[in-house]
């Protein structure tokens, strides 16, 4: 036992081994069902406090594997370790510890708030859930996570109806957090908004990673996004990761042609847009 | 194909657990036919007996069960006491008038509530709608027996129709179009109690499903091409809105079956309603367990139309997409 | 020089929503549209460019209100009678949705969808149809016809339903098609291709093209004329080059830097961004919307409302920066 907690500190936070999902195509009316694999054996490992950018095309299978490392869905072959523990192999109770350590964000959050509630209340609700603390120091940290995410405490009585999109995403993200998470997965999460609320999230996702050292899984269509924020990316294609490697690395010198071919509608906008001049 | 098979599988199934419990429950009732005969001083105890023993009666409930199924096997249906022969052609005449009955009002209360539903949608929050909205509610809240008995009492107090049976005396001897008038005249109280009941339902939800479609931008999208609003509503939003409204036509079935046989009771029409309720009075159980399984036909064979109608409709249910939706 | 296609003065336009209270989405926008030209309008959302869009065809829901005048062909499309509003829309202004995974009917084949559009405009016989709704399935670049014809929405990939819905936008050549966000929900390897059918297409049939967009990158090297707006007004407008590489307004300096700071393969410790967010348009303030979260401004700027100033030939620009 003792070996293998001293493994887990040197060990890297999440480590994916072979992980493999099927899915049955929906039976059309007059055709047979059909076995579709949308995740085939996939391994890779992420350390403490790094981001890992996953992009593709829709329909690759990136979505999911963060259904299936985030154990929303049982995967059907394959280890998910999360600091030593096979997380893969656990039953739903003995889940419930590991739960909050991994939290998801996915796009368009206020499609999952209930409309009724006020930003304290959809914020504080994994608390409540969990049963942690008084009323009262669920509110203080609720305080707390808001001015976090940059929201004004003030606004903790408002509905969700009255933010903007991007003030919804900052709920999204402080309510994630409110469990102290330490692998935050990210689906899609900045699809949707303008390119000034995109950049304002971005930021927000490195300084909490810089001051909680958490650790991101980016899944994303758009390359350019991931390409400013992650450490590392992993491109997929069919269910499979393709390339893997430092984000230099895979914007400088891809190897396989899908790489390319997104590198290059990529690039292929910012030459467009060079054409079009500098800027003073 | 596979799932035709499947479908009809399932309602073959269903048939039997509905033969099933109907034999049970009717087994576990009180009393039987022969209770009131044994009031009658004049019958002896042996004959009574002896009439048990002829028709069955005596022997256990599951060899009893078993018979049945044979004789329904042969289409008797088992045997009707009262009536001293099967079931089954007994049944059939009785159900085809039942069936005239409801297969006109469905296809006439669908023929008005449908393009009702669609102008009260188009129309939303001007008078039209108001109106049609007022009526419909004002159908849906008042009970059929009540709207029954109201219309009998003006049919008969003005001799507005005819009233009572399905055709008059020396029926036989009237003209192809003396006929069809003598029927028409006797069916259109029964039907007027089953339209008042219905139409208010079924425009509610052709209105609730088509007000959505329009909302979709789909539709916005078609206008932005200069579509006729016409053109836009019958064409482009009703077969969308089909699928939720299809889905109500097999309730509708059912609630309209279970409607006919109490108007027909009322109204004296030679339908199902009122042998079983003659059956029932009377504990001829094997007519009313075969009425009971003769509706249960009727109701999936609407759940069954419904379904082929919404597959011949829905190109994404023809895909298996609908769960994806 | 020709006259403008479309002209629109002083529109103004609010919703009441039932919550109560207004909600002004433009106030006294002012615009040409010249034939041929394609023009694109910038803005975040929030901005008002899609109730623009929606406005310019008469398609606003009764919740709003509006007041000024859009003129096309001598024509003020905001009075005009319903029956000859619906002769221009989608044969003289097409309008291409923002996201054509809804913008299709989910029942009808793609074939009839767009035969639709036709029946609508023109008297042709319905195998003439047929045959005019398989050349515009060839001309937006499809090589399956005969599987596109018959197909229907669920059965196509999102850079298919795009090509579809810019079908029925041409089928009838309008002089004019709005495009709003035409590629915000596709992939950025389908944004290339998209644009290069749609620039292709106006170019050919010297159709007007107004292009609606919260993504700067997308106009460069496309668009001639370029407009900015910013909570319900319109804030600058030049010649797209100009405007590009030398933005007047703060707000659009800062928006263009968005989507140049990207430097591939560095991780930014910090990207360039736009502090705060769009003011609430339930409670209007006084003076220059951008002012609170403006890096320039001045002190008159939050209680003087800006006017447009000219500061060099054929560049509009409303700031108080260039007042003097």
């Amino acid at each position: 036992m003792a070996t293998e907690t001293i493994k887990a500190n040197h060990s890297p936070l999440l480590r994916v081994c072979g992980l493999t999902k099927h899915y049955w195509t929906s039976g059309r009316v007059w055709r047979k069902r059909t076995l579709f694999t949308a995740v085939d054996d996939i391994s890779f490992e992420l350390s403490h406090g790094k981001t890992l950018g996953l992009v593709g095309s829709s329909g690759c299978g990136k979505s999911s594997l963060a259904r299936c490392v985030t154990r929303l869905e049982g995967a059907d072959a394959g280890e998910i370790w999360l600091e030593g523990v096979d997380i893969a192999r656990l039953n739903s109770r003995e889940l419930l510890p590991y739960r909050s350590q991994i939290q998801m964000i996915f796009q368009d959050p206020a499609t999952a708030m209930n409309p009724r509630m006020t930003a304290a209340e959809i914020v504080q609700e994994p608390l409540l859930i969990q049963r942690r603390g008084t009323s009262a120091e669920r509110q203080a940290r609720t305080a707390e996570l808001m001015r976090e995410v940059g929201l004004s405490p003030d606004w903790m009585n408002r509905r969700i109806t009255e933010f903007s999109g991007g003030q919804r995403q900052r709920m999204a993200i402080a309510r994630a957090l409110s469990l102290q998470p330490k692998l935050l997965v990210l689906d899609e999460a900045f699809t949707g908004l303008d390119l000034s609320t995109q950049a304002q999230i971005a930021n927000l996702l490195l300084d909490l990673q810089a001051t909680h050292s958490l650790t991101y899984i980016l899944i994303s269509h758009d390359l350019s996004l991931v390409a400013r924020i992650a450490d590392e990316i992993a491109v997929m294609s069919a269910g499979k990761i393709i390339e893997l490697g430092p984000v230099r690395q895979i914007i400088s010198t891809p190897t396989h042609p899908v790489t390319q071919s997104l590198v290059t509608s990529h690039h292929g906008f910012r030459v467009q847009h060079a054409a079009a001049g500098g800027f003073a | 194909m596979r799932f035709l098979l499947r479908r009809l599988l399932r309602a073959l199934l269903m048939l039997l657990g509905v033969s099933l419990l109907c034999f049970a429950f009717t087994q576990m009732a009180p009393g039987s036919f022969f209770d009131e005969m044994r009031l009658n001083p004049q019958i002896s105890p042996e004959t009574i007996a002896t009439l048990r023993a002829h028709y069955g009666l005596n022997r256990p409930v599951p060899i009893r069960y078993a018979h049945w199924m044979l004789s329904l096997a042969k289409g008797d249906f088992g045997y009707c006491i009262a009536y001293n022969s099967p079931v089954g052609p007994l049944l059939w005449t009785r159900a085809k008038n039942t069936l005239l009955l409801t297969a006109t009002a469905t296809i006439l209360t669908w023929l008005i509530a449908v393009p009702l539903g669609v102008w009260s949608a188009s129309s939303r929050r001007r008078l039209a709608d108001r109106f049609i909205g007022a009526s419909s509610s004002l159908m849906i809240s008042v009970p059929e027996i009540v709207v029954a008995v109201a219309l009998l009492a003006v049919a008969v107090r003005w001799r507005l129709v005819l009233v009572g049976g399905m055709v008059s005396l020396g029926f036989d001897d009237l003209s192809l179009w003396g006929k069809v008038r003598d029927l028409f005249l006797h069916m259109l109280l029964p039907i007027s109690i089953l339209l008042l009941g219905g139409i208010g339902v079924v425009e509610r939800h052709v209105r609730a499903s088509v007000s959505e479609i329009l909302d979709t931008p789909y539709m916005n999208a078609a206008r932005s091409l200069g579509i006729g609003r016409m053109r836009l509503l019958f064409r482009h939003a009703l077969p969308v809105a089909a699928n939720p409204v299809i889905s109500l036509f097999g309730f509708f079935l059912a609630g309209l079956l279970g409607a006919s046989l109490l108007v027909e009771v009322v109204t004296g029409w030679p339908g199902l309603g009122p042998l079983i309720l003659e059956a029932t009075l009377s504990r001829d159980l094997y007519v009313v367990i075969a009425a009971t399984m003769l509706s249960a036909i009727l109701m999936i064979a609407g759940n069954f139309l419904a379904d082929l109608l919404l597959i011949a409709s829905d190109p994404r249910i023809r895909d298996g997409e609908a769960h994806a939706q | 020089m020709p006259g403008p296609l479309l002209h629109v003065k002083d529109l103004r336009v609010r919703y009441l929503p039932e919550s109560g209270g207004k909600v002004q989405a433009l106030e006294g926008l002012n615009l040409e549209i010249l034939p041929g030209e394609v023009t694109g309008i910038l803005g975040e959302s929030g901005s008002g460019k899609s109730t623009l869009a929606s406005t310019l065809l008469r398609l606003l829901p009764a919740s709003a209100e509006c007041s000024g005048c859009v003129v096309f062909e001598g024509e003020d499309l905001l009075t005009a009678a319903e029956s000859k509003l619906r002769r221009i829309r989608g044969s003289k202004i097409a309008l291409i949705p923002q996201d054509p995974a809804v913008s299709l009917n989910p029942v009808t084949r793609v074939g009839e969808q767009i035969s639709e559009v036709l029946r609508a405009h023109l008297r042709l016989s319905r195998s003439e149809r047929k045959q005019r709704v398989r050349q515009l399935l060839v001309e937006v670049g499809f090589e399956d016809v005969d599987r596109i014809v018959d197909a229907y929405l669920h059965q196509l990939s999102g850079g298919q339903r795009q090509r579809v819905v810019i079908a029925q936008a041409i089928a009838c050549r309008p002089s004019l098609i709005i495009a709003d966000e035409p590629t915000s929900k596709l992939h950025s390897e389908l944004h290339c291709q998209i644009l290069a059918l749609l620039a292709n297409t106006v170019a050919q049939h010297d159709t007007a093209l107004l292009l609606i967009t919260h993504d700067p990158t997308i106009l460069a090297g496309f668009a001639d004329r370029l407009m900015v707006m910013y909570a319900g007004r319109l804030i600058e407008q030049g010649p797209a080059e100009s405007v590009m590489r030398r933005p007047l307004h703060p707000y659009t300096r800062a928006l263009i830097g968005l989507s140049h700071g990207h430097t591939s393969g560095n991780r930014a410790s910090h990207l360039p961004s736009i502090p705060g967010e769009m003011p609430n348009p339930l409670h209007v303030m006084p003076g220059c919307r951008f002012e609170p979260r403006c890096s320039e401004k001045m002190g008159v700027c939050a209680t003087t409302d800006p006017q447009t100033f000219s500061p060099e030939s054929s560049r509009l620009v409303s700031c108080l920066k260039y007042g003097n």
